[in-house]
């Protein structure tokens, strides 16, 4: 495999594990709200090589995982209806309240197309102007201001048959319920690196200045995750909380501006409801009004089923690092990849999946 | 000739005899198909036979590094030839969806008769129907391969055994990325290309050079980590694999950090797996290094008791971790 990479580099890397080996000589408990780096920590083997005194724990970082039931059955409703859909691969195999999938209605005859960028589903409508498009509009800052460029392009051509199912999510108040949450004990957070190239540093400041709680933004490969637990691990021994930019190849501290301001044209924040993590004030995306005329709720008014999830599974408890999937009495029986219960198991960035498929 | 394919094409009548002579006897013709019997007359192949039959479907049409008629005739000739078998006759039939490109035929056709020609097999026996517009996506091809068993005995999937080298012919995941990128869609330039090749000649040799290959088998659909899942299963033992071993081209390996996809699941064309007793690999090695086919070979593993039915991958920074089976296909990521 290619080594040339010098962020893989594995002598570079074991020397940094030996200096977390000989610092971790009490528990450290950490935390990723990134479900890329949930994978990387896996698929390295970065999970096999932690002293034990360091337990990792996987957060709300998945955009499937998080999305919630009710905004799973409602996309699904809206395959019921004349529309072409466009969606990003991750979302085809989520199941609904009643085990449907997007999947499952494509086989029986719903057009769903997997899409890469919002503007390859502009695309697709432009392609179809007869058509109605609908994109599903999930993720985190990282694809909600690609999602308002695309409409603002669409706003600009007046292309009239292009929709968006909006779901998106914002991390910072995400953590901040986390952070807030009792019952929850994490002694440092790796901070997604993706996302914070949009929004910069400023946004996660509050997790050390009003929870003590040490936090880095990290880059994906197992040098800067285990650099950056380095860091986190130090911060935490000299009880010196901040946040640290550790991924400064990619993300600056002021985060993207621009990038920012076409979100927010386009976008307001909503209170809304993440699976797992119920309701949270301000940490969704909904249209401004300029904007609402590409609402597909508005246009389509989907019925979803009542949210009925399964009260075994324990995505929630999992997704605020309260128990490990193997502590979830579903998790390798009942709810595995080929009948995922939660979205957790169907994500490939999902903590669940990423357990079943890599844990020894 | 029509410039597209007609219904009448597949009539059997008249239509369907100007296809025949104009595409497929052009490209493809030899005494034995040319004798337009209904089956094909076999007089000169005996003894242990392997046959193998795979259908063909894929989008694009074309792609970097073939088409989807060299990948009918690779993918069924290295099914045959992971018998440890050399494959000789092949049997081809086309299902064409009505309003085909005829030279987009043509050129299938004749991509066909140029790989059949270089991997030493001829097509004997054939068929063609056209179904309606919207029945069928553009072509799909079948093939069935006929060879004779050269080893003795024949690799299987149920001979690896504990103490065994786990050998890969070359880089992995090129052809499954090169689909991807090209499929519409994805806006994602790169240089790669798939790796449809021919591997019956350098199996040969391995089997007449080296001797006892206890397992060859072509990592297609599911890519290295299913192929090698489905191995351990079937011998009831642990494959352990070196990652820093597993050849992947840097093109590829960054176009699937970027995609969230892993090289191990992607397909491949033109690569297989041999294991074969631990003293044998240097020798392997040589003798598949030496071949176009097998320049990028390695030693990435070996097999143990360990748990049965289960492969493990020994990261680069030394973890380790299971390298399981996918559900389904592998999916792009979003954030």
């Amino acid at each position: 495999m290619n080594l040339s990479n010098e962020f893989r580099d594995p002598d570079l890397c074991r020397n940094i594990l030996d200096q977390i080996q000989h610092m971790a000589d009490t528990p450290f408990r950490f935390m990723e709200v990134c479900g890329t780096h949930t994978v990387s920590i896996f698929q390295s083997g970065i999970k096999s090589l932690l002293p034990e005194n360091i337990s990792h724990l996987s957060g709300p970082g998945c955009p499937v995982c998080v999305t919630h039931d009710s905004e799973v059955n409602t996309f699904l409703a809206l395959a019921e209806e004349d529309v072409l859909l466009a969606t990003f691969g991750d979302l085809m195999r989520v199941p609904g309240s009643r085990g449907e999938s997007l999947k499952r209605a494509q086989a029986r005859g719903a057009r769903v197309n997997v899409v890469y960028s919002p503007f390859d589903a502009l695309q697709l409508a432009l392609d179809n102007p007869s058509q109605n498009v609908v994109f599903l509009a999930v993720g985190f800052e990282t694809t909600a201001p690609t999602v308002a460029a695309t409409l603002k392009v669409a706003a600009q051509q007046q292309v009239g048959n292009f929709f968006i199912l909006p779901m998106h999510k914002l991390v910072p108040p995400a953590l901040k319920a986390l952070a807030s949450d009792q019952d929850i004990r994490v002694d440092g957070l790796l901070l997604p690196g993706h996302v914070s190239t949009i929004i910069g540093l400023e946004p996660y400041i509050f997790l050390a200045e009003d929870h003590n709680i040490p936090a880095v933004i990290s880059g994906f490969e197992p040098l800067d995750i285990l650099q950056s637990m380095l860091i986190l691990l130090r911060m935490h021994k000299e009880n010196s909380p901040a946040v640290i930019n550790n991924y400064k190849r990619a993300v600056s501290d002021g985060g993207n501006p621009r990038a920012r301001e076409v979100m927010q044209e386009v976008f307001q924040p909503v209170d809304t409801a993440w699976r797992g993590l119920g309701d949270i004030p301000a940490s969704g995306l909904s249209l401004r009004d300029e904007y609402r005329g590409f609402d597909a709720r508005e246009r389509y008014q989907p019925a979803p089923l009542h949210a009925e999830a399964n009260p075994a599974c324990k995505c929630g408890q999992v997704l605020k690092g309260k128990i490990l999937p193997p502590q979830c009495p579903l998790f390798a029986s009942v709810c595995t990849p080929a009948e995922p219960v939660g979205p957790c198991m169907v994500s490939t960035e999902g903590s669940c999946a990423a357990f079943f498929k890599y844990s020894l | 000739m029509s410039d597209r394919v007609l219904l009448d094409y597949g009539s059997g009548g008249k239509a369907s005899q100007r296809l025949i002579r104009e595409i497929f006897l052009k490209h493809l013709g030899n005494p034995g198909l040319n004798r337009l019997d209904d089956a094909a007359f076999i007089e000169d192949i005996s003894g242990p036979l392997a046959v193998s039959t795979d259908t063909f479907t894929i989008f694009p049409l074309f792609f970097p590094g073939g088409d989807i008629g060299s990948l009918a005739v690779h993918g069924t000739v290295n099914d045959v030839a992971m018998l440890g078998a050399e494959p000789r006759y092949l049997s081809c039939a086309f299902l064409l969806e009505e309003g085909l490109d005829m030279q987009d035929l043509d050129r299938i056709a004749a991509s066909m008769g140029r790989a059949a020609a270089e991997c030493g097999v001829q097509v004997i026996t054939g068929d063609t129907k056209v179904v309606p517009r919207g029945a069928a996506d553009k072509m799909f091809i079948n093939t069935t391969g006929i060879g004779m068993v050269i080893a003795d005995p024949a690799p299987s999937g149920s001979r690896a055994e504990p103490g065994d080298a786990v050998l890969i012919s070359g880089t992995l995941g090129d052809h499954g990325l090169a689909i991807l990128t090209h499929r519409q869609g994805l806006k994602f330039e790169t240089d790669i290309q798939s790796d449809s090749q021919a591997l019956n000649t350098l199996t040969s040799r391995l089997v007449r050079e080296v001797g006892d290959v206890h397992v060859l088998r072509d990592p297609t659909r599911g890519g290295l980590a299913t192929t090698l899942n489905e191995i351990a299963v079937q011998s009831g033992c642990e494959i352990l694999l070196n990652e820093e071993q597993i050849p992947v081209r840097s093109e590829v390996q960054g176009g699937c950090s970027f995609l969230g996809l892993d090289p191990l699941y992607l397909a491949n064309e033109g690569k297989f797996i041999c294991i074969l007793p631990g003293e044998l690999a240097e020798k392997a090695l040589e003798v598949m290094r030496s071949h176009p086919a097998g320049r990028d070979a390695a030693l990435i593993g070996h097999v143990r008791e360990g748990q049965k039915g289960r492969v493990v991958l020994r990261t680069s920074l030394g973890g380790h971790r299971l390298l399981d089976m996918l559900e389904g296909e592998q999916l792009p990521r979003i954030c």
